[in-house]
């Protein structure tokens, strides 16, 4: 299994970073990665049918006990499957929707598009807590990326923003739910967790954040702004991930977890609440979209709000139904994106009102659109039929106040689903405008009927429909992978059992009242406008949003104009002052008093601390720049000269060299400025000045003393001293510290220099464009 | 027209600084020297470069760029910390030949000289980046 997610990784590098030379044909480099994922999963299907979890582990940071550990069982095979399968579909038909040159962006898609398909698999094998999150952020970096692939469009960089950070918000919740978690329990392993799982306060706490994560990330009532947003991606990816993939990942989290946690706190009632009004507000919203895509999207908030219902309120029937909706909705709806991306790409249009009349050799479409649209709206002979039917039976057996609250909204639910589905196919089966018998047609020449799509295009979206109504019609042939997957989520559950007849019974009475319903809304939409607006009017997190993002910028701004002043002195001053303060103030509080050092230790000290005071002053004193930038220069060799006569060559050496240099950069600098200081500033500013620099003179001078009498452990230079010769083989101690004792310092302090040369570089840059730098 | 080329004593002294700032890198593992002054001696040398024929003379002395000089040591310092990790070694060890060698007789070669010549590289580097990004105006009217 890891080895299949190193070839996600190869193999999505490898587009991403030739997917300028590559383009589409990026595709069919990307293909053996999924393919891989199936055959890997495939592979292992008998024995995780038998109930068996193959597992892998490999061990990442032994010390802190972090493991990467796999395990393939039943539910993680279900996902699994539709991870690579739907990923295998949705590669192919990019390579031939993709525009096949002239674009950079196209191999990078795809490229990321694999990277996804990748973190997606890690994510639903994963056996452990942090492993999982890991994976988890991985899935909405790559989605940010590929919402905003075309990077041109400020739109879609502002909805990859928005999915990012309302996703990754939510993840981080999730952390620290996943940390308390793993603490409590004592292993952050998944299947240990869930075998015995923890109690207490802090476990609630742990659950509602793990949860919140979940809520994100689905895209669930309050936080499912982002992903109609999302739908600025090319359609390959809203395809494949928001609508099969990726957004279900918060629902995988919350059936894995439910039947451990689903008594923690108000677990069940809280994520059936949140489900049924994102289920109600995602179809009402659907019911208003004009671009076909969109309804779409507000359609798989609404289907995302349905399993959460399912999954949230736990018990075997509602799990085993959420496991089939997961499987029925990721079929249905990547097709259903997959034959909008058709439409566009041969019409040059989504927008329903728009959509010419399709002609002849549209049937092949017309019949997948028909068969995902009726699958998603529930009709009977399509497998969204019998998910939905497992749903109502399941919630319709529950029998308690919860069941019933979610078996209205759920019922309700699904008749805005047949609704939307209507509204979806409308446009679709559009007659031909005018035909030669029709007397009331306009005058206007017929439009030609666009092209229909090539096999590439249509095959995908037909593979998908396929095994849809194969499912439909022969619902039993799913059991022994669902079964598998509901017996690993809860060992011992109802074994299920998938027929398409029940006889006449209430789910099916109830089947049959949503559709009626349901297509009369479609009919009369146009005067329940105002009831359906309610869907738009709800109080929507993405406001929120957008007032926090403006909020933090403009505390930015003002933070930023108050602290980032302008002014040197300011900044010089502030910098100074602090230093002063806090290190005299430590002195003080501290009661250090410094001792009186002994005046002269040598002769020669003399002459050489005279030159170290008069460089020193004069550099004060002077009012020309130049002059002063020599009298530093004074100082540094004077300092030069006493480490000689202290015995220090090597110290002296560094000295005179580094002295030498900066004297010349200096100057190099002071080129630009004023010949002169500035003139005489205000006294009350110079007698600032003036303190600033007393106070941190006399700090640093008292602060060197103490310092250095202050000594009190071993001096650690007396080992390093012995040990230079054995363990460094080289005589010059500091040398040897430099680039062996201590030489993880050393690169650290190399990085810094060149990233401040690189700065240093960019910043002269800019200042010499003003221009182009500043508006 | 016969004159000395004004600026051979420039590059004369350029040259033995230069050199002078390889033996102390070369030898400054048992004598006073090192990466980092090495380094700063050879800044100066192109210093002196630069103080008498402008940008242009410290563009001519290599084809290399600044940043590449830069990125070479770096690259060079990061190397030499993780190739003992890929052996199996903690990051940063060093190793050591005996090496016995024509002209220099028996000496000892340690992989810390790789790991310091990075460190001289880093440092002309800067030294390099700085002259690029500050040094190639004309000086304005002086003060």
């Amino acid at each position: 299994m890891i080895v299949v997610l190193c070839l996600h990784v190869v193999l999505g590098t490898v587009a991403v970073a030739f997917g300028r030379r590559l383009g589409r044909r990026a595709a069919w480099i990307c293909l053996p990665a999924p393919l891989a994922g199936a055959a890997v999963v495939l592979a292992r299907l008998g024995e995780v049918l038998d109930g068996g979890a193959p597992t892998e582990v490999v061990t990442w940071v032994d010390r802190a006990g972090l493991d990467l550990a796999l395990r393939l069982d039943g539910f993680a095979a279900l996902f699994a499957l539709l991870v690579t399968g739907v990923g295998v579909v949705v590669l192919v038909y990019a390579a031939a929707y993709l525009p096949a040159a002239g674009d950079d962006g196209v191999g990078r898609l795809l490229g990321l598009l694999t990277l996804f398909a990748g973190a997606m698999l890690g994510l639903v094998l994963a056996d452990d807590l942090l492993a999982l999150y890991g994976f988890w952020e991985l899935t909405s970096v790559t989605s940010y990326l590929l919402i905003g692939n075309d990077h041109q469009n400020p739109k879609a960089r502002a909805a990859a923003l928005q999915a990012l950070l309302i996703t990754s918000a939510g993840a981080l919740a999730m952390l620290v739910g996943f940390v308390l978690l793993g603490q409590e329990a004592g292993t952050f392993r998944i299947s240990e967790l869930l075998a015995d799982p923890p109690t207490g306060t802090v476990v609630t706490v742990a659950v509602a954040l793990v949860a919140l994560g979940a809520v994100t990330k689905s895209a669930q009532y309050p936080f499912h702004a982002w992903l109609p947003g999302a739908m600025t991606a090319a359609t390959p990816v809203s395809a494949y991930l928001h609508s099969a993939t990726m957004v279900t990942a918060g629902v995988f989290l919350v059936a894995r977890l439910g039947p451990a946690f689903g008594d923690v706190g108000s677990w069940r009632p809280a994520l059936v609440t949140i489900g049924l009004v994102t289920m109600l507000g995602g179809g009402l919203r659907a019911l208003r979209q004009q671009d076909l895509k969109l309804l779409l999207a507000h359609g798989t908030v609404s289907q995302l709000g349905f399993m959460m219902v399912l999954f949230g309120l736990g018990g075997d029937d509602a799990r085993a139904a959420g496991v089939e909706l997961v499987l029925a909705h990721g079929l249905f709806k990547a097709a259903l994106f997959l034959v909008v991306g058709i439409l566009d790409h041969q019409t040059g249009t989504r927008d329903r009102r728009r959509l010419p009349a399709l002609g002849a050799g549209w049937l092949p479409v017309k019949v997948v659109a028909v068969a995902n649209a009726a699958s998603m709206a529930g009709i009977p002979l399509l497998f969204g039929f019998v998910a939905k039917e497992e749903a109502l039976t399941a919630l319709e057996e529950g029998g308690g106040a919860l069941d019933r609250l979610a078996l209205v909204g759920v019922v309700l639910g699904s008749i805005l689903t047949v609704a939307y589905s209507a509204r979806f196919l409308g446009p679709l089966l559009r007659r031909p405008a005018t035909s030669p018998d029709d007397e009331r047609a306009p005058a206007v020449s017929p439009a030609p009927s666009p092209a229909p799509p090539g096999a590439l295009l249509l095959g995908p979206a037909l593979a998908l429909t396929t095994v849809t109504v194969v499912l439909g019609v022969v619902p039993g042939l799913g059991d022994a992978v669902l079964d598998a997957a509901v017996q690993a989520l809860q060992p011992g559950s109802e074994p299920v059992h998938l027929a398409l007849w029940h006889g006449l019974n209430v789910p099916l009475g109830l089947s049959a009242l949503i559709v009626a319903v349901g297509l009369v809304v479609h009919r009369f939409r146009e005067r329940l406008d105002g009831l359906l607006a309610a869907g738009s009017r709800l109080p929507s997190g993405g406001d929120v949003y957008v007032g926090v993002l403006r909020g933090t910028n403009a505390l930015a701004d003002r933070v930023t104009a108050v602290v980032q002043s302008g002014s040197l002195p300011i900044y010089a001053g502030v910098i100074l002052a602090t230093t002063a303060v806090l290190t005299g103030g430590a002195l003080l509080a501290g009661g250090f008093r410094p001792p009186w050092p002994d005046v002269v230790d040598r002769a020669a000290h003399v002459p050489v601390a005279a030159a170290v005071v008069i460089g020193a002053v004069a550099a004060a004193a002077t009012r020309r720049r130049f002059a002063a930038a020599l009298f530093l220069g004074v100082t540094g060799y004077a300092m030069a000269a006493l480490f000689v006569v202290s015995g220090a060559p090597d110290l002296a050496l560094t000295q005179v060299a580094i002295e030498t240099l900066t004297t010349v950069l200096f100057v190099l600098v002071l080129r630009r400025l004023p010949g002169d200081f500035t003139q005489r500033a205000p006294i009350f500013r110079r007698a600032l000045r003036a303190l600033v620099a007393t106070s941190v003179a006399v700090t640093v001078f008292a602060f060197g003393i103490i310092a250095a009498g202050s000594r009190r452990a071993e001096p650690i230079s007396e080992e390093m001293v012995q040990r230079a010769v054995p363990d460094g083989n080289g005589k010059n101690v500091v040398n040897v510290i430099l680039v062996d004792f201590r030489a993880l310092d050393t690169m650290g302090e190399v990085t810094v220099l060149a990233a401040a040369a690189i700065g240093a570089v960019a910043l002269a840059r800019a200042g010499r464009r003003p221009r182009v730098a500043s508006p | 027209m016969s004159r000395p080329d004004p600026t051979l004593p420039t590059r004369l002294v350029f040259t033995a600084a230069v050199v002078g700032s390889l033996y102390l890198l070369l030898a400054g593992h048992n004598q006073p020297g090192g990466g980092f002054v090495g380094g700063i001696v050879a800044g100066a040398a192109v210093t002196l470069r630069y103080v008498t024929g402008g940008i242009d003379a410290v563009r001519q002395l290599s084809r290399a760029q600044p940043w590449t000089v830069l990125g070479a040591g770096l690259l060079t310092v990061m190397l030499t910390a993780a190739v003992p990790v890929l052996l199996g070694d903690s990051i940063l060890s060093s190793a050591y030949v005996e090496l016995d060698l024509p002209v220099f007789g028996a000496i000892k070669a340690g992989s810390v000289l790789v790991f310091d010549a990075g460190v001289y590289l880093v440092v002309v580097g800067v030294v390099l980046m700085v002259f690029e990004s500050f040094g190639d105006e004309a000086p304005e009217a002086g003060p």
